[in-house]
Parts: structure tokens; C-alpha cells; sequence
């Protein structure tokens, strides 16, 4: 009983732990988002929400010199307003599905990371942790059951404000996250068919070792054509910038007209946390999860003949550090690619969704089986 | 005449231009250079090891002010002679060609039988004054100057933005060189 108490506790503490973790990093994105657009279009930006202590504090003073410098208490005077903002709920629109909305939205975003696996299992004191939320056996339908499930926010929010525009919206993010969701799952397949796993830990265990010797076994050599599909997919699916027609700031507002305050936040939050789980998808399928070149359980063992031995903890501890240097690397780059790319035309949209990636993917897809139906022959 | 028409040739678009991808690497290039350039210099400036490079092209307003011409302008003043009363002898031509009508003289004798009038009071609304440098130019005694590079006036009232005489006389003049002692 005690044994169970313990396991329960350890796993409490792992969900915990990753998910602040990633709602603090959804938190940080969006300053990372005004300093990484102020930073490629030559200004400074965000660098006047200042915390100063009084003089006898003068430690702290010093202690929050760089974030003030930074500005990074922006993110922190976000959250003040946006809880202190009125809560508003439009004349003639359906109050409880008004705000259920936001709350689908984020709790189905959130949900999808309890899937996804941030390091090795971890052998200590006796016990076997494995450093994931929940090892769901077919955990990509499970991540992409939540993905898909996300959208049920997005399309309520836009059928339940009583405002055209937010209506707009909701069908623009329905049409688009279906023809998007299709390429999505579809360019998935050839990972699963290579790896021959639906388990997100498998999928990552299968991508340690390498090619000839001195190329990592990662997903995105395996499966290229697959990444850009699903990259672009998957960009679709956070409803940002190239892709962000339901939104489309400056000709409807999007499906969340009608929201305020903290409700807002939530579509805002889910926007930035769908950004992660996105970066933790492309890291877990195509970058070798938490794996780290060259290191498997022994230690280094470099193609130049190398050898440098690790311990269990620092294995470990390399694992979800590269794991979250990598989803940090993709964070930066769909940043970049937001603040890069203007938005698409609608039909521009379909086109690219039902005319060029279905299709690809579907040709990969045909592909992979016939490669791999020859091998095991 | 003839009419003649210049056809333009445009550039058929290529296969590989029509994917869209090397538009959108090339964006993507051009942006990541500015962000790594511009972040580095920026990063430096921040600890302070270098000055020379701003990584940026924007002026942090209230603690930075821009750079302004030396023809901006600006708020008005009035000049001075060297005893220090006001340059101006009330001949109220800037009252009379100010498009605006926000300037105000009540003129009075000066005890010097050498100059004419001075005046008593020279009220100016800058929340009328539309900023045309016309009784500037008018001023037969250079007396008024808008050199101050004052820009940022604001206030809670209409009151808050009159100037009185004492206000114009203790503006100082920027970019400008000292006015000739007459």
C-alpha cells in the first residue's frame, strides 16, 4: 500500500513538474514573442514593465536588474490585467457554452502533453520512473484524439458569442483544422510505419543509435518529406500566423471577438501552450525525443572513435535537457516562422491543404509501406 | 500621334519558384539574420561592452529623445536683451499674422525714450498654436524663437496650456547660437 502511496506520489509530482513547466514556457512565449519580433524588425522591445523594490531591498534590486532590462515582467503584468479585466458576456449569447469554450480549448491542449515522454526511464532507489506523464500504449492516437478534440473551443466559441464575426471564425477554424488534421495524421502514419509503434516512449526508444555510423537515427532522416508535411500541419493547427484565418486580426477578429478578461487569456494561452505541444511532437517524432547523439545508456561513443562513460543520473539528465533544447529550438523557429510569413489567402489555404500536402502525404505514406514491406520480405 | 504602348516583360515564375519554398526560405534567412545580428549587438549593449552598434533603430522615447533638426519647430520663447527684459517692443505683428489667433499682447510704455512700447503681458495658447513659425518669421526684433526642441506639452487643462510672459522669457534656446547683443 505504502509502495502504491509512494508511485502515486512520484507520478503526481512528474505531472506536476512537467506541466508547470510547460505552462510556464507557454507563459515565457509570449514575451519570447515580442522580443523575438521587436529583435528581427530592429527595435527593442518590451522593456517598460519594471519591478523595483525599496532602497533597503537593494539585494533584490539587483537580483531583478536583467529581467527588468529584459522586460520579461510583461508576461507577469499580462497576467495581472487579464484576471483584473472584466469578465463579459455578450447580449443573447449562451452563457454556459460561452464559457466552457476557453476551458475545452486549454484543458484538451494541456491534456495532449500527458502523452508525451521528456526522458529515459529512470531507475532509482529500487523503482522504475519513467519520465512521462502516462505511457499510453497508443499514445499518438491519444495526443491527436486531444489535438482534434481542441477545436471543439474554437468552433463554440465562435457559435455561442452571437457575433458574426466570431462565427466567421468558428466555421474558418472548423473547415481549416479539418483539412489540416487529415495531413496531419496521414504524414504521421510513415513514422508509425517505420517504427511500427503508436507508443510515443517506443517511438523515441527506436530513434537512439545511427546511420552509418555517425548520422543520428532521428525521425527526419528517416521520414523527411513527412516532416515538412507535418510541420507545416501542425503550424496549421496552432492557428498562428501563416495559418491564422480563424483569428485573421485585421479582417474579423476571429472567434474570440466576443471575449474578455481571463476567458480571452485561455484562447491566448492555448494559442502559445498548442505552440509547445507542437514542439514537442515535431522534438518526439522527427529529433529523437529526448535522445542525445551518440549517448546511448553506456555513455559517449562518438563515430571518431571516442568513448566517454555517463552515469544513470547524468543519462537521465542529458535526456530532458536535450529533449528541452530541442523543443526550445522549435519554439524559436515557429516564432521566427510566425513574424516571417504573411497570412494565406483562404483559398491559398485549401489549396495547399487539399491539393499539394494531402496528397504528398499520401504518397509518402505509400512509399514507407512498400520500403518496409520489402525489408521484411 | 501614335499612341504607343511599352509591353512589360515579367519574369515567368518557375516550377521552383511557384512551390513558394525559396521565397520562404530566402524570408526566413533574411529574418534570422536581423534577429541574430541585432540580438547580439543588443545582448553586448545590455552589459554594457560595447556602444557603438544600437541593434536597434527606434529611440527609447521618454529617457532618449530623437535627434531633431535644428529648423524644428518647436515650442516658442522670447529673446532678451542683456539687462534681461524681453527683446519684444509689443508691435504686435505676430499677433496680427498668427493664422491661429493664440497669440495675446497688451502693450505699455517703456521708460527708455529710445524704445517705443514693451509688453506688459504676452500670453500664447499652445493649445491653439498651430505651429507655423509665421510670427517667427514676421518678428522685426527677433525677438520670438520656437528653438526650444520642447515637444512633449501636455496637460490636464486648457488653462495648463497657456504661456505667460515669465514662462517665454525663462525658455532656453537649443541648437541655436546665443542672439547678437543690439
Amino acid at each position: 500500500m505504502s509502495a502504491d502511496l509512494a508511485g502515486f506520489l512520484i507520478k503526481l509530482a512528474i505531472a506536476g513538474g512537467f506541466f508547470g513547466m510547460v505552462l510556464n514556457l507557454a507563459g515565457l512565449l509570449t514575451w519570447v514573442e515580442r522580443k523575438q519580433s521587436a529583435v528581427m524588425q530592429d527595435r527593442l522591445g518590451a522593456n517598460r514593465a519594471h519591478v523595483v523594490f525599496p532602497k533597503w531591498l537593494f539585494p533584490l534590486n539587483w537580483l531583478v536588474w536583467l529581467p527588468n532590462q529584459l522586460g520579461l515582467f510583461h508576461s507577469l503584468a499580462d497576467a495581472v490585467k487579464m484576471f483584473l479585466k472584466e469578465d463579459f458576456v455578450p447580449d443573447g449569447a449562451d452563457k454556459f457554452l460561452h464559457t466552457l469554450a476557453p476551458m475545452i480549448s486549454v484543458v484538451f491542449a494541456l491534456l495532449a502533453f500527458s502523452a508525451i515522454p521528456f526522458g529515459d526511464v529512470w531507475h532509482v532507489g529500487g523503482r522504475d520512473v519513467a519520465l512521462q506523464v502516462a505511457d499510453v500504449n497508443a499514445g499518438l492516437l491519444f495526443v491527436f484524439a486531444m489535438m482534434s478534440l481542441g477545436v471543439y473551443g474554437v468552433i463554440l466559441a465562435g457559435f455561442s458569442s452571437n457575433n458574426n464575426y466570431a462565427y466567421l471564425g468558428g466555421m474558418r477554424a472548423a473547415s481549416q483544422m479539418l483539412s489540416y488534421e487529415i495531413t496531419m495524421g496521414i504524414s504521421i502514419m510513415g513514422i508509425v510505419l517505420s517504427y511500427g509503434s503508436l507508443s510515443l516512449q517506443e517511438i523515441v526508444k527506436h530513434q537512439g543509435g545511427t546511420f552509418f555510423g555517425w548520422l543520428p537515427a532521428w525521425g527526419i532522416f528517416v521520414q523527411p518529406l513527412a516532416f515538412f508535411l507535418f510541420m507545416t500541419a501542425a503550424l496549421a493547427e496552432t492557428k498562428r500566423v501563416p495559418f491564422d484565418l480563424p483569428e485573421g486580426e485585421s479582417e474579423i477578429i476571429g472567434y474570440f471577438v466576443e471575449y474578455s478578461g481571463m476567458k480571452f487569456g485561455m484562447f491566448f494561452l492555448t494559442d502559445l501552450v498548442e505552440t509547445v505541444l507542437v514542439a514537442c511532437l515535431m522534438t518526439t517524432f522527427f529529433f529523437g525525443g529526448w535522445q542525445v547523439p551518440y549517448l546511448s545508456a553506456a555513455g559517449f561513443h562518438f563515430p571518431w572513435g571516442a568513448e566517454i562513460a555517463v552515469t544513470h543520473g547524468a543519462y537521465i539528465l542529458l535526456g530532458v535537457l536535450s529533449f528541452m533544447i530541442k523543443v526550445a529550438f522549435f519554439n524559436w523557429l515557429f516564432m521566427q516562422i510566425r513574424w516571417t510569413l504573411p497570412r494565406f489567402r483562404y483559398d491559398q489555404l485549401m489549396h495547399l491543404g487539399w491539393k499539394i500536402l494531402f496528397p504528398a502525404s499520401l504518397v509518402n505514406v505509400l512509399v514507407t509501406s512498400l520500403v518496409v514491406a520489402w525489408r521484411a520480405s | 500621334m501614335a499612341i504607343r504602348t511599352k509591353v512589360m516583360k515579367r519574369k515567368e515564375m518557375t516550377w521552383w519558384d511557384q512551390t513558394y519554398l525559396p521565397m520562404l526560405f530566402g524570408g526566413l534567412a533574411i529574418t534570422s539574420k536581423h534577429f541574430f545580428v541585432n540580438g547580439f549587438y543588443q545582448t553586448l549593449r545590455l552589459f554594457g561592452l560595447h556602444k557603438f552598434y544600437k541593434g536597434s533603430v527606434t529611440f527609447q522615447y521618454p529617457e532618449e529623445q530623437r535627434p531633431l533638426s535644428k529648423r524644428t519647430r518647436t515650442r516658442h520663447r522670447l529673446t532678451q536683451r542683456p539687462d534681461g527684459t524681453p527683446r519684444c517692443v509689443a508691435c504686435m505683428m505676430c499677433e496680427t499674422v498668427c493664422p491661429a489667433r493664440c497669440i495675446n499682447i497688451v502693450a505699455g510704455e517703456h521708460p527708455d525714450p529710445n524704445i517705443e512700447k514693451y509688453p506688459v503681458s504676452f500670453d500664447l495658447d499652445l493649445g491653439m498654436c498651430v505651429y507655423c513659425g509665421f510670427c517667427v518669421e514676421v518678428c522685426p526684433e527677433d525677438a520670438i524663437r520656437m528653438d526650444t526642441h520642447i515637444l512633449d506639452t501636455a496637460s490636464y487643462s486648457r488653462e495648463g496650456m497657456k504661456l505667460d510672459l515669465h514662462k517665454m522669457l525663462s525658455a532656453k534656446g537649443a541648437a541655436t547660437p546665443a542672439e547678437p547683443a543690439r
